[in-house]
């Protein structure tokens, strides 16, 4: 069970979040044209990668906000986590 | 029987209490402190089980957690237990075992004719015989193996037991108390660190209690039991016998299960059996000893060999003789501890050397008290069926190849030694990169992935003097790392006896014309041969032999085999060991109970139940409940003897005639405000939010960005910033965490909150024709006429002093209203609605009219919305608007959600107009058509129009808008029904919406 330091609250076990894929997915913008190529990517195409992977997770049972969080996916190491509204520096 | 086998004044047990105990139905006796393994020794029982394949006698090989062969079926205080190992199982007063894998009995074994068969069982019989043909696998292979094999019954009866969870935060953990545990626990525990030591056997000290050894004048048990007296008072440390650490996962949590009761008759009151415990470590220190290797000869698992170090540990601990004329075979100096434990209790033993001519301490000590040595011996076989009788035994060449002439020895047990093999199954998986040690021959901790840091023989380091040193240094360092304290402890003198190294050699060569098995797994019977047929077949990799064969894949997982595997692997693929490597060591180190792992999360605490407030109530009115989610609700109130279908028919009328009353509190509420709210409702739902007055409320549907339905619902406007939004009970919570998403993630510049109300509202549905006039008899001084409320309106009432909130909706197509008030008050508002709505003659409904009545008016719900439908499919194509973007919007232009012939929701009846339609039925054009059948569509809900009285359905059909007319077949094997139908339109009442109106 991995141990995530919530950004807002401190470390918590994993059962407290919930997962919430890749976080450097973004939406395309509203009222947009955007191509089916594009569109499908931003539904469907996620790279699975191994190794650092920054990824949202929600602290569901805790402060209910979404954070991200700098994991490795082979070993688990969390290098980072950020705020909703953060980026790496 | 007497314990022929006991010695007089030896061991740590309790001679004062005498204990009786079954075995196969027969009473021996024992005493406080033995195993369930050393007091059938001491008995002079050695056959306890057949092997697991070949059904050959088997007897004891280990005394602790190694054991391979002792597994027995347990029965304690009315229950029985499988997989239980005699050699940790601590003996009780009244405590019964039986054999295992055999049958009928442990001295006369069917199965024991495998033995005369093997040649048909070596390595891959599994897969190449019972893969095919099919038919053979259920009829023959299976039921045959299944009696032949396993290691015992499951009960079927319900655990009465009670199992705990418990969660534990340390800066450090450390697994076994033997020289290294307890020395790096003391140094870390008087620097001021949280430290729990665990020990898995229920006496501390482990090798302590066995070894001559001397620490700061003392006895090696004494120093232990004054360490762990003196860490059992400090407010600091956790200290726990019985308990195995038994796996090492992410961010050094591990789990560890603690065993509370299992070695009393019963549990006592208020006690749990067992404990799990979850631990968070600061630091780990792995010092968990290192299990002794057998060499391989020739049957080599006939009862009565036994590894040298159990033999000593029986001696020693238990007070029990393993045999009175013991044959030691060693390749190290380990063996000679043991003989001259023999030795000083009056036993003769032989020692067989495979080394040429070692010199060291303690060969001298042997020699000195005239044990009869042979250098340069190996035991070719072990002769006798079910208990050693003698042993075929032969001089080696230097080169370990050639046998000399074989001669036969009379015994009546072999003490086998080949040296240490670290215990690292905790440092592998807790990811460490293990590497091999060429001077032990065997793998030891490596690269650290987590804290955990190995130390003493787990790491390899077999002298006391250089454990104790590093296990203070790490304890003290480690904890000043943590602490920031600095007490260093003296270190106490040690004296032991020096020993020379170890012969590499682990497997006696066949003599000639010999077909001797010579096992390497135990558990599993995979013999020598088994490999090499493994090998010839062309697996390479380890982790395919360990498969082929089940080499290791047993319940002790290989701890005496993996070795020996490896090294018979490396010896004919003529690589080092290091090259092979060792197959992944995974969580649990040794089995643990289904019951621990589950802990309290039984029965109905499996899961939470929710209760709406006015539960009370509807259990008090005969109503029958149905799981929805975690909630509880009503499927409908019980009059008389009525069934399901009987009572639901009953309610379903009454709304449609009079007026019911349902509870709807389990639908998800949401409580949204903020300035921005309309726009993110706009973005959110298919259909034109920006508009929506106060006091009105409107239907909408949302999508996920794939185009699939997500939930629907309504969402009414409260006051000028305020909205209050209903989804359906299943999706409650997705759909919050679906809004924080878009609102914190993608669209933070939106101005608003959300917050899950679900619990803070009561919510009642009164739905029929006379529903306003019970409403405005609730409310009296309310204008609840169709002006003052119109159809999707809203208003706060006054409910006798209570506040309401009123809305005008309609989930069963009738006229209707739901009323809100806060959770106190909901059996207040019940009971009101009950009372004052008897002249209108008022009646409870439960789930099942409420599907009843949805499904007749063609209302999609859970059934049809199920995360594979877009809003076509339901009809809902309707509220999507063309004039804004939203949420999904873009993926309803793919291909297959525009093409012509999209499945769509239709309404489905019986041509015989009697005949109810299953749930799940697939409708078809043709019943007869070969199979598989084309399936056109499938019946997503089914009812018994109360309207029309009779069976009708909903369905999503392929073209289905232009289907209607169209008969078909409904065919449903599960039921073993085809049903002739005709597809209608999917509003069977009230197609227009007229009454929601009225
Ligand atoms: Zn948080």
């Amino acid at each position: 069970m991995l141990h995530i330091k919530c950004p807002h609250c401190g470390i918590r076990s994993q059962n407290e979040f919930s997962y919430g894929g890749d976080a450097t997915v973004k939406r395309p913008e509203l009222n947009k044209e955007i191509s089916d190529q594009d569109w499908n990517n931003f539904v469907y195409n996620r790279k699975s990668l191994r190794g650092k992977h920054l990824e949202l997770w929600q602290h569901l049972s805790g402060c209910r906000q979404w954070i991200k969080v700098e994991r490795d996916t082979a070993t688990h190491e969390i290098f980072n986590t950020l705020k909703a509204n953060e980026d790496i520096s | 029987m007497t314990q022929s086998f006991r010695l007089e004044n030896v061991g740590l047990i309790n001679k004062d209490k005498k204990l009786s105990f079954k075995f196969n139905g027969k009473t021996y006796y024992g005493y406080e402190g033995d195993t369930l393994a050393s007091a059938l020794i001491a008995n002079g029982v050695h056959l306890v089980g057949r092997s697991f394949k070949y059904h050959r006698p088997r007897g004891f090989f280990g005394a602790g957690v190694d054991e391979p062969y002792a597994v027995v079926q347990l029965y304690r205080n009315g229950e029985t237990e499988p997989n239980i190992k005699a050699t940790e199982q601590e003996l009780f007063e009244g405590l019964e075992a039986t054999s295992v894998n055999c049958w009928p009995s442990v001295n006369f074994d069917i199965g024991a004719i495998n033995n005369f068969f093997r040649i048909f069982l070596h390595a891959g019989f599994y897969y190449k015989t019972f893969m095919w043909p099919k038919s053979f696998w259920y009829k023959v292979y299976e039921p045959f193996i299944r009696k032949a094999a396993g290691f015992g019954v499951v009960s079927t009866k319900h655990d009465k037991e009670r199992y705990e969870h418990k969660y534990e935060y340390c800066d450090l953990l450390i697994v076994g108390s033997g020289p290294s545990g307890l020395a790096s626990a003391y140094a870390a525990a008087k620097n001021g660190a949280r430290v729990i030591l665990a020990e898995d056997k229920p006496r501390f000290g482990g090798t302590l209690l066995t070894s001559e050894v001397n620490i700061g004048n003392q006895s090696g048990k004494e120093w232990a039991e004054g360490i762990i007296a003196e860490l059992k008072e400090m407010p600091n440390v956790t200290v726990k016998n019985r308990s195995q650490v038994f796996g090492y996962y992410d961010h050094n949590m591990l789990v560890m299960s603690e065993r509370i009761s299992d070695h009393l008759p019963k549990t006592k009151k208020f006690h749990p059996k067992q404990r799990l415990w979850y631990i968070r470590a600061k630091e780990v220190l792995i010092s968990s000893g290192s299990i002794e290797r057998p060499i391989v000869f020739g049957n080599n698992d006939t009862p009565g060999v036994i590894l040298s170090s159990a033999a000593k540990e029986y001696l020693k601990v238990y007070g029990v003789l393993v045999g009175r004329n013991p044959l030691i075979f060693t390749n190290n100096d380990s063996g000679y501890e043991t003989a001259i434990e023999f030795k000083k209790n009056g036993v003769d033993p032989i020692i067989l050397d495979t080394r040429k001519d070692p010199q060291s301490e303690i060969v001298d000590e042997a020699k000195n008290l005239g044990i009869n040595i042979k250098f340069s011996y190996v035991v070719v076989a072990a002769q006798g069926y079910k208990k050693v009788k003698s042993a075929d035994v032969a001089k080696i060449s230097d080169d370990k190849e050639q046998l000399g002439a074989v001669e036969n020895i009379k015994c009546d047990c072999i003490c086998v030694s080949g040296f240490w093999t670290p215990t690292i199954h905790l440092a592998s998986q807790s990811g460490n990169k293990t590497k091999f040690n060429e001077d032990i021959d065997a793998f030891v901790s490596g690269t650290s992935k987590q804290n955990e840091i190995t130390l003493g023989a787990a790491n390899g380091t077999y002298t006391l003097d250089e454990t104790l040193k590093s296990s203070f240094e790490t304890g003290h360092e480690l904890s000043k790392k943590i602490t920031n304290n600095d007490n260093k402890i003296s270190f106490p003198n040690v004296v032991e006896k020096k020993s020379t190294t170890h012969d590499k050699f682990w497997c006696v060569p066949l003599p000639e014309g010999k077909n001797y098995k010579r096992f390497l797994d135990f558990q599993n019977d995979v013999a020598v041969s088994d490999v090499e047929i493994a090998l010839k077949e062309g697996y390479r990799s380890i982790e395919h032999v360990k498969r082929y064969t089940t080499l290791g894949m047993a319940t002790d997982q290989g701890k005496t085999s993996n070795l020996n595997g490896l090294q018979l692997v490396s010896s004919i693929e003529n690589k080092i060991v290091p090259a092979v490597g060792h197959t992944t060591f995974r969580p649990p180190y040794t089995p643990v109970s289904i019951g621990a792992i589950v802990g309290r999360e039984v029965g109905k605490h499996s899961k939470p139940t929710r209760k709406s407030p006015m539960h009370s109530w509807h259990e008090k009115n005969n109503a029958v409940f149905v799981d929805a989610g975690v909630w509880l609700r009503p499927r409908y109130y019980k009059q008389g003897n009525e069934n399901l279908f009987e009572g639901s028919k009953r309610e379903a009328k009454n709304v449609r005639t009079n007026v019911g009353v349902c509870d709807v509190t389990t639908l998800g509420k949401i409580d949204i405000k903020g300035p921005d709210v309309a726009e993110l409702l706009n973005r959110v739902y298919t259909n034109a939010w920006l508009k929506l007055p106060v006091g009105k409320a409107r239907y909408g549907v949302m999508l996920r960005e794939d185009g699939i339905v997500m939930d629907d619902g309504t969402t009414t406007r409260i006051s000028e910033n305020h909205y209050h939004m209903t989804t359906t009970t299943a999706q409650a919570a997705n759909v919050l965490s679906h809004l924080e998403y878009y609102l914190q993630l993608v669209w933070p510049e939106l101005n608003v909150n959300v917050v899950s109300t679900t619990e803070q509202w009561a919510g009642a549905a009164i739905a029929g024709p006379k529903s306003r006039d019970l409403l405005q008899k609730l409310f009296p001084n309310s204008d609840v006429s169709n002006e003052g409320l119109p159809f999707m309106g809203y208003m706060e009432g006054d409910l006798f002093g209570v506040k309401a909130r009123i809305f005008r909706i309609s989930f069963s197509g009738e006229l209707a209203y739901e009323v809100n008030v806060e959770s106190d008050n909901g059996n207040f508002m019940w009971k009101k609605i009950m009372e004052i709505g008897e002249e209108f003659k008022v009646q409870p409904y439960g789930t099942e009219a409420l599907s009843t009545l949805r499904i007749e008016m063609g209302h999609v719900a859970g059934s049809e919305l199920d995360g594979r439908t877009i809003p076509y499919d339901n009809s809902l194509e309707g509220l999507l608007s063309k004039k804004k973007d939203f949420i999904g919007k873009r993926s309803l232009n793919r291909e297959a959600f525009i093409a012509e012939d999209r499945q769509k929701v239709v309404g489905v009846v019986p041509l015989d107009k009697k005949t109810s339609i299953p749930e799940g039925s697939h409708l078809v054009k043709d019943s007869n058509a070969p199979l598989p059948n084309p399936k056109l569509g499938y019946i997503s809900a089914s009812c018994w129009s109360v309207e029309h009285d009779n069976p009708f359905s909903l369905a999503i059909l392929k073209d289905g808008k232009n289907m209607i007319g169209e008969k078909l077949f409904a065919m449903s094997p599960l039921k073993n029904k085809v049903i002739p139908v005709e597809i209608i339109s999917s509003h069977y009442v009230d197609p227009k919406g007229e009454r929601v109106r009225s």
